[in-house]
């Protein structure tokens, strides 16, 4: 048995929505543009080293630096907050055995379910101001937006487009451990 | 009951997209009840400083419309490779705010006429995209009608039984998107 597999208790590990964050980030025109969910839910189910993750966030909580922009992602020209309310993100069966996370489960976006593969770290607990134990989980994913109908686009003059595929799905969350 | 708005985006007393409009009214069914726009031309250019104390008349009309139906059909001409500008005119006013604008989540699907071979496919393409943008579920279905002034007869029925059969394809998809999403409401309730 590991070091950090002994220093993830078992139990119940809830989210601390305040200090954590989800979002992604994809290419646009010269840089990278980001964005996060307000409201996220996620719990994390220790037992013999092993880990079940799961985790959603509710996509009328889009939080960008534009009104506008916020109300054409909720569109259905990408993430459809109407029909699909709800993007989640579920692995089963997490190895603990080190702080490297490596993880296969599955995603949801716009109710297209697919499999995924995650990576990231978890850190050691430790004992919050309040006593509580803690743990920090930084996940991060690759998916391909337009296998989940996500297609919008914009041609540039030159003839490429505006919006790469490719995004990145970010989570860096703190978890507590359930009393 | 289902309430469509119907939109000729050409203004021109002897449109071929007002001719298009009345031929697909015709082939809403029962259940479905079709408003022709009115009053588009008394709309006056998008100004936002005209928007802060109460709209135009005019725009509380067009606004009025927009929020009453449940879909959207449009038929538009194609100017310059693109939208009518009193069309693109009167979906900015209708955009604003964008979060809780009439169009939002709504079906809506564009077919469009041309003298020219073919029957206004840029401007039907730029309109959908604009559609989008402002949040419509845009009806994947179109129809594209050239060599308008051959396709009509006197009484403007589309004389083209193939282009019949496609329009009314094209009916039936907004009408499946409409209950699609009542349906949908309806289970979420």
């Amino acid at each position: 048995m590991s070091a950090i597999q002994t220093q993830i208790p078992p139990g119940t590990w809830n989210l601390d929505p305040v200090h954590s964050t989800a979002g992604f980030e994809v290419a646009y025109l010269a840089g990278t543009f980001r964005g996060t969910f307000r409201d996220v839910e996620a719990e994390l189910d220790v037992s013999d080293g092993r880990a079940r993750i799961e985790g959603t966030a509710n996509v009328a909580s889009v939080d960008v630096k534009d009104e506008n922009l916020a109300a054409h992602l909720q569109s259905p020209d990408f993430f459809d907050a109407e029909r699909h309310p709800e993007l989640r993100f579920v692995a089963g069966d997490v190895d603990l055995e080190s702080e490297t996370v490596d993880a296969s489960g599955e995603i949801t976006i716009k109710g297209v379910t697919k499999p995924i593969e995650v990576t990231g770290t978890i850190s050691a607990p430790i004992t919050d101001a309040w006593g509580n134990e803690r743990v920090g989980l930084r996940l991060s994913a690759a998916v391909d937006r337009t296998e989940f109908g996500l297609n919008w686009n914009m041609p540039l003059p030159t003839g490429n487009e505006a919006l790469a595929n490719a995004v990145t799905i970010l989570a860096e969350l703190q978890l507590v451990k359930a009393a | 009951m289902t309430k469509v708005l119907a939109i000729s985006g050409s203004l021109r007393s002897d449109s071929f997209n007002a001719k298009l409009l009345r031929c697909a009214v015709d082939l809403f069914g029962d259940g479905v009840e079709v408003e022709i726009l009115q009053g588009l031309k008394d709309v006056p250019p998008y100004d936002e400083d005209d928007d802060r104390d109460g709209a135009p008349e005019s725009v509380r009309a067009l606004r009025a419309a927009f929020a009453g139906a449940d879909a959207f059909f449009i038929a538009t001409p194609e100017y310059n490779s693109s939208i009518p500008g009193h069309l693109k005119n009167a979906l900015d006013w209708i955009s604003r705010p964008l979060a809780t604008n009439p169009l939002r989540n709504k079906p809506a699907v564009v077919v469009g006429a041309s003298t020219g071979a073919f029957g206004a496919v840029w401007a039907q393409a730029e309109l959908r995209k604009v559609l989008g943008a402002i949040g419509a579920r845009v009806v994947d279905a179109e129809l594209a009608v050239g060599h308008a002034p051959t396709r009509f007869d006197g009484d403007g029925t589309l004389m083209d039984g193939d282009l019949c059969e496609q329009l009314g394809e094209v009916v039936d998809a907004l009408v499946s998107a409409v209950a699609e999403r009542h349906e949908l409401a309806r289970a979420a309730a």
